[in-house]
């Protein structure tokens, strides 16, 4: 049989076996003397299409290629936090030690290190019955994150074994199983998944919590609910990856994956760098403890690029199944995109669309739909969240890719090249962005923020809306013309863009904030609002209003005050009303 | 002794098929020769089946015909003979000598396809190069082991700006014995190629150039090399001999032009504007052979040159070069048209790198909230132009007309300088506090109270 499996043609990473094998579809294979990763990506009676993870340079006809019997899949075991891997979970730190500087071919690493030994405790015992997704151990696998290996989906049965509490590898068996058909299972920490296959989950619950980012313009104007689904497109420069980077580094998920598809190599090292240092506000440990890193920089093989996406989302999968609240950052989904493209064209498929093949929708919806809230099926609640990068050819947002993006997700942070220009960060344009979620987070503002949360994030909305129909008229004659009422308007507009929606991601205290303190923030403006519009209304004209410096320091409120020092608010409080009398006694 | 195929089965293009082949191996390099001749071919193989080869010849299929071949595999991919000796050097397209010095004993030989860079093995650059010019030290900052593209167009002066930019970046305060400069032309005109030897001559760094030159009127198939020699070299020197590189890559957009019609004669399905769909990728292997490596002393800085066509940004060539590399410095024609040297667009110039390798410690505090003062307030500028174009100067605020005066003189005054002023960092900063002060300080919201405090020229210090 496998003298059949001779290679027949190379092009590209695309490697061709001429007449009927028995590899399956999906199946991963080794491909030629160095062993190189591809996957079967077509079979018909006359050949076999193979996509290569690896350069193919080198590669001969007639290089033999071996089957494995397993589709592509993940290690999935206490190891995965904390860690690098490529875009088919091979541990760069490992690929480093062996063979340097660069990554060279066919290096064959375990996904995962099979010698450490782990401590562990077993929270079952002898005679219990075990379901698919069961939690058999704990197992600290970061100072943060307690790993709960569970019993792989498809298993049941009842213990006839146990291992003691103590430390073993990933690969020890930790208790037997007997099966309803009679056969014994041997259960250890390791379970292995298809990256291609969703896990299975008992059901999807409603969205009701949102991801609290600590970004005022996400949080108050555009939020994100826990298992919820965003898009940030913006062309380059408007900043994609900084958005990415400040949700990974504040948010409050569980555990983050950030999957670095088709980006920079100096970004990911960043990313490594920078979060082995800062801690984690919540547990005060490093932030890499919650972290994992799929780095496929730009110029790694295409081929894996494709298969980073789904790598990751399978991981975020094991750890929602335990209960976690996770959340990917898919940065960005357009070089993905791009791999598709470029692999349906060597494979020389009909285009749809600039070039991309029709399927993208289909793979892209397939992607998206994989996040959520979910009843596992140990019971546990558990979410996956997806934070989609999506860079437009030329920033136009009506490319193929952006507009199926937004087909499929709940809320889109457009990013502004104009508000980039003039460093607004984050450049996210409050005018084209939305969220799909704010009704359904609705009640959880009220509960655990304030019951008028949301009628002032409305007023917020109103007043930059009027701001912008206002400045086209300030556009055509100037802003000298306008009724005081309307400059107040825009005046109140200014300080909203810069004293609220501008966040300064390097300032210690301002590149996170409390819902607390973005309510109080809103507050402020819209009572300063409230008293300057008192007012104008009594005839007041705005140069005199404008005299005061209260709009100033309502901008600079947000270095003002620090995150653990609220009741400074009241300060501007009594600042606002002093303003409104001094105003009045002046021009009684 | 290796088997030599006569004769070719089809020739379109810079493409040649040769059948009956054994043993080839895709992406290997194969020897051609014409009649018998002595001179040498040599091209790549860039598509195998069982007995078949497609091989695409650097320098051109002229004369060959379906009989008068010699093909010969060489059993390797393209390699680059590399050697301390190479600096002060020229070769052309493909890494073949043609400064009349002679062959170069090459140390070892190297597949010029390299290997991407293990992240985990990357440092991430924080030291800045000062350039002496104001618009790219003060506002896009370079940083060693960034790759920060010029944008430009046809007829603007980015070869001027890349060579001050050579010689003061080489004589500044990072001057040293391991600095060196490798430069790839790509389909340029002999006269720019000349233009930067003798600047570089000028500026006493000739012996530490390596010059990599496939000019306008080369086959166009070299072009497709010539920046993976040219970096081949560069990480070779900056890796193992431990030294500084800048990397001059010149024209990018010649290079994606060689892509398309290669691409083309393939018959490969195209993307946009008809160029392939591997572009991004293409492009992502030459970029992302830039940065550093921590443990080594050495580091390659890329300034990839490229052209706009029609001065459009969003082309497909300017815009996936912005998505991989770190910023870009944009050259424009109206501020050219002003006599501005260097026509800089600040907007849309960016340096990605540049917030963590200036401020305290680097460069000086306030250097961060000085340059988002400028940025916003020309952006402001940008907004008045406009405003004043519809409803005529006279009819401005005067904070509008304000902005109008900033604007005008940080144009002349900090993005305008001389061809060969050098200007210290805290010149920059000096001009830049000096243009602010024209603005209302209550306009001046992007930046910190106390810095404000400690920086704010007093009247005394003005002038």
């Amino acid at each position: 049989m496998q003298e059949n499996n001779k290679i027949y043609g190379i092009n590209g990473p695309i490697v061709y076996i001429k007449g009927v094998t028995q590899f399956a579809m999906g199946e991963m294979v080794y491909v030629g003397k160095q062993k190189l990763v591809g996957e079967v990506i077509r079979l018909d009676s006359s050949r076999t299409t193979i996509q290569v993870y690896e350069e193919t340079s080198g590669l001969k006809p007639g290089d033999l290629v071996l089957s494995t019997g397993a589709p592509i899949s993940v290690t999935l075991a206490p190891g995965i936090l904390n860690n690098i891997f490529d875009g088919i979970e091979r541990p760069l730190g490992e690929i480093a030690k062996k063979s340097g500087m660069y990554i060279s071919r066919g290096i064959n690493v375990d996904s995962l290190d099979p010698n450490k030994k782990w401590k562990t405790h077993m929270t079952i015992s002898k005679g219990q019955h075990l379901f698919s997704g069961s939690i058999i151990a704990e197992v600290p696998e970061t100072p943060t994150i307690v790993h709960k290996p569970m019993v792989p989906p498809n298993i049941e049965g009842t213990v006839i074994s146990v291992v003691p509490d103590g430390e073993y590898t990933i690969h020890d068996t930790l208790a037997v199983l007997q099966l309803d058909n009679g056969t014994n299972y041997s259960l250890t920490m390791t379970q292995q998944w298809p990256i291609r296959v969703p896990r299975p989950t008992n059901k999807r619950y409603p969205a009701s919590k949102p991801l609290v980012t600590g970004q005022r313009i996400l949080d108050t104007l555009f939020p994100i609910a826990k298992g919820g689904t965003a898009a940030v497109p913006g062309g380059f420069g408007t900043g994609k990856t900084m958005t990415q980077h400040q949700i990974a580094k504040w948010s409050d998920a569980d555990i983050i994956i950030y999957i670095g598809c088709g980006e920079r190599g100096n970004e990911m090292t960043q990313v490594l760098e920078d979060f082995s240092e800062l801690t984690d506000p919540k547990s005060g440990h490093p932030l890499m403890a919650r972290t994992t890193l799929i780095a496929n920089t730009s110029n790694m093989p295409v081929a894996a690029r494709e298969a980073s996406i789904y790598t990751g989302i399978t991981l975020a999968e094991y750890y929602r199944d335990m209960g976690y609240h996770v959340a990917i950052m898919a940065d960005s989904t357009s070089r993905w995109a791009e791999a598709l493209r470029e692999l349906s064209g060597r494979l020389e498929e009909m285009p749809a669309e600039e070039g991309f093949p029709a399927y993208l929708a289909s793979r892209l919806s397939a992607f998206y739909e994989r996040a959520g809230m979910m009843q596992n099926l140990n019971g546990t609640e558990g979410s996956v969240s997806i934070i989609g990068a999506v860079s437009p050819q030329g920033g136009d947002f009506s490319e193929p890719v952006t507009q199926n993006t937004k087909r499929f997700v709940r809320c889109f942070w457009g990013l502004d090249k104009s508000l980039a220009y003039a460093r607004h960060f984050p450049a996210i344009h409050w005018l084209t962005s939305y969220s799909e979620y704010l009704q359904d987070l609705a009640p959880w503002y009220s509960t655990y923020v304030n019951k008028n949360f949301v009628s002032d994030r409305n007023e917020i909305m109103a007043l930059l809306n009027q701001e912008s129909s206002l400045m086209e008229i300030v556009k055509l004659i100037g802003s000298d013309v306008l009724p005081d009422d309307q400059k107040l308007v825009l005046e109140i507009a200014r300080v909203i863009r810069l004293g609220f929606l501008q966040q300064n991601a390097f300032h210690k205290d301002d590149t996170c904030v409390s819902m607390e303190k973005q309510f109080k923030m809103m507050e402020i403006i819209l009572y300063l609002y409230q008293k300057s519009r008192a007012l104008v209304t009594m005839g007041m004209p705005m140069s005199v209003l404008k005299q005061s410096d209260i709009f100033e320091r309502i901008i600079n409120i947000k270095y003002d005050i620090p995150n653990d020092k609220l009741n400074l608010f009241g300060i501007y409080y009594d600042a606002v009303d002093e303003f409104y009398d001094d105003v009045l006694k002046r021009n009684a | 002794m290796a088997i030599e195929y006569l004769g070719l089965s089809e020739i379109n293009g810079s493409l040649i098929a040769l059948e009956g082949v054994q043993n080839a191996a895709f992406d290997e390099i194969a020897e051609i020769s014409v009649n018998h001749g002595k001179a040498k071919r040599f091209g790549r193989i860039v598509e195998c089946y069982k007995d078949k080869a497609i091989i695409q010849v650097f320098e051109g299929t002229e004369t060959m015909s379906l009989t008068n071949t010699h093909t010969r595999l060489t059993g390797h991919p393209m390699e680059l003979g590399l050697s301390p000796d190479m600096l002060g050097r020229t070769f052309n397209g493909i890494g073949q000598p043609i400064d009349g010095l002679g062959p170069m004993d090459a140390e070892l030989y190297r597949d010029i396809n390299g290997m991407p860079l293990n992240p985990v093995t990357r440092e991430y650059p924080r030291n800045y190069i000062r350039t002496g010019i104001s618009a790219i030290d003060g506002l896009t900052t370079l940083i060693r082991g960034q790759k920060l593209p010029i944008f430009s167009g046809n007829g603007l002066p980015h070869d001027k700006l890349a060579a001050q930019i050579v010689k003061q970046a080489s004589l500044g305060d990072n001057s040293d014995e391991k600095f060196a400069i490798v430069f790839a032309a790509m389909g340029v005109k002999y006269d720019v190629a000349e233009f930067f030897r003798r600047t570089f001559e000028e500026s006493g760094v000739s012996d530490h150039v390596v010059m990599f030159l496939n000019l306008a009127n080369d086959p166009v198939v070299e072009r497709l090399i010539t920046p993976k020699m040219a970096l081949t070299a560069a990480e070779y020197l900056a890796f193992e001999k431990e030294m500084h590189i800048l990397v001059i890559l010149t024209d990018m957009t010649s290079f994606a032009e060689a892509l398309r019609e290669v691409s083309s004669s393939k018959g490969e399905i195209p993307s946009r504007k008809g160029y392939p769909g591997y572009l991004y990728s293409e492009f992502a292997t030459i970029y992302e052979r830039a940065g550093i490596v921590s443990g080594v002393n050495g580091s390659v800085t890329q300034i990839p040159i490229l052209t706009m066509p029609n001065d459009d940004i969003t082309h497909p060539i300017p815009d996936l070069t912005g998505y991989i590399t770190e910023g870009q410095i944009v050259l424009d024609r109206q501020m050219f048209g002003q006599s501005i040297y260097p026509p800089i667009n600040v907007l849309p110039s960016l340096s990605r790198l540049m917030k963590d390798g200036i401020g305290e410690g680097y460069t000086r505090e306030d250097h961060q909230a000085v340059a988002n003062q400028l940025f916003s307030a020309y952006a402001h500028v940008g907004d008045a132009r406009n405003l004043a174009s519809v409803i005529g100067e006279d009819e401005l605020s005067d904070t509008d007309k304000k902005y109008l005066e900033f604007g005008k003189a940080f144009e002349t005054q900090f993005i305008g300088q001389g061809e060969n002023e050098n200007r210290t960092i805290l010149d920059t900063l000096t001009i830049g506090w000096n243009l602010l002060k024209m603005l209302p300080r209550e306009e001046l919201d992007r930046i910190d109270t106390s810095i404000l405090e400690k920086y704010y020229p007093k009247d005394e210090e003005m002038r």
